[in-house]
């Protein structure tokens, strides 16, 4: 299953909610969820953790719009819209946590 | 508009850009407060501080980069702006990230200041 989570983790709780239901597997961050992919926030430690469970990729055009680029969690893939493409091919379905 | 009483305005922002257009309908309200020589004033908290981050680049979201026009503010007389400093630091952010010069309260302080408006918008 290929996870897709788009709100911020600050301010909604869609990531929280894939983080503690979903199996393990892959979650990619897109439009304001790659806030999720930041270091020093208050989410960080959340996510740190999961990268034990989820291969985690955050959507580089999304971050560049957020000027967040630069501050990426090691271990957080940054991909563009053609691996977002070869993401959705590789896995058998897509559930975005809304 | 001369004889018209001038009222505090506070715009309180909330929203993150790009994800949700509040953050540039807020701007646009912003200035059309401004164009009516009204004492406007600013407030980012939460995901609202996200909005002056540093170094924004559109062009691969094929949207508008609208953090420019922070920095046009204060041509519209808009030199009120404030930052909570809790909000900041949930998102490791520092002042010098940001695009523009702003206040940085605590959320007592910030309480305050908004419990002495006329209007209060928030995005």
């Amino acid at each position: 299953m290929l996870n897709i989570v788009n709100k911020s983790p600050l301010d909604r709780n869609g990531l929280d909610a894939c983080l503690r239901i979903a199996a393990p597997g892959a979650l990619l961050l897109i439009e304001d969820g790659v806030y999720a992919a930041v270091r020093g926030t208050s989410v960080e430690a959340r996510v740190t953790a999961a990268l034990s469970r989820f291969r985690v990729y955050a959507l580089l055009p999304d971050l560049e719009a957020r000027a967040i680029a630069d501050r990426v969690i090691d271990g957080v893939t940054t991909i563009g819209y053609e691996g977002f493409v070869d993401l959705v091919a590789e896995h058998n379905a897509c559930q975005s946590w809304l | 508009m001369s004889e018209a009483v001038a009222k505090k305005f506070m715009f309180v922002n909330r929203t993150a850009p790009y994800g949700t257009v509040y953050a540039l309908e807020s701007l646009e309200v912003v200035l059309i407060t401004a164009a009516f020589d009204q004492q406007v004033a600013l407030v980012f908290v939460d995901d609202g501080v996200w909005q002056l981050k540093k170094g924004q680049q559109t062009k691969g979201i094929e949207t508008k980069n609208f953090s420019p026009t922070y920095r046009a503010l204060e041509d519209y007389d808009v030199e009120k702006l404030y930052v909570e400093r809790e909000s900041l630091e949930a998102r490791g952010l520092a002042e010098g990230d940001l695009i523009v010069d702003v206040t940085v309260l605590p959320a007592a302080e910030l309480g305050a200041l908004m419990a002495q408006q006329d209007v209060v918008f928030t995005f």
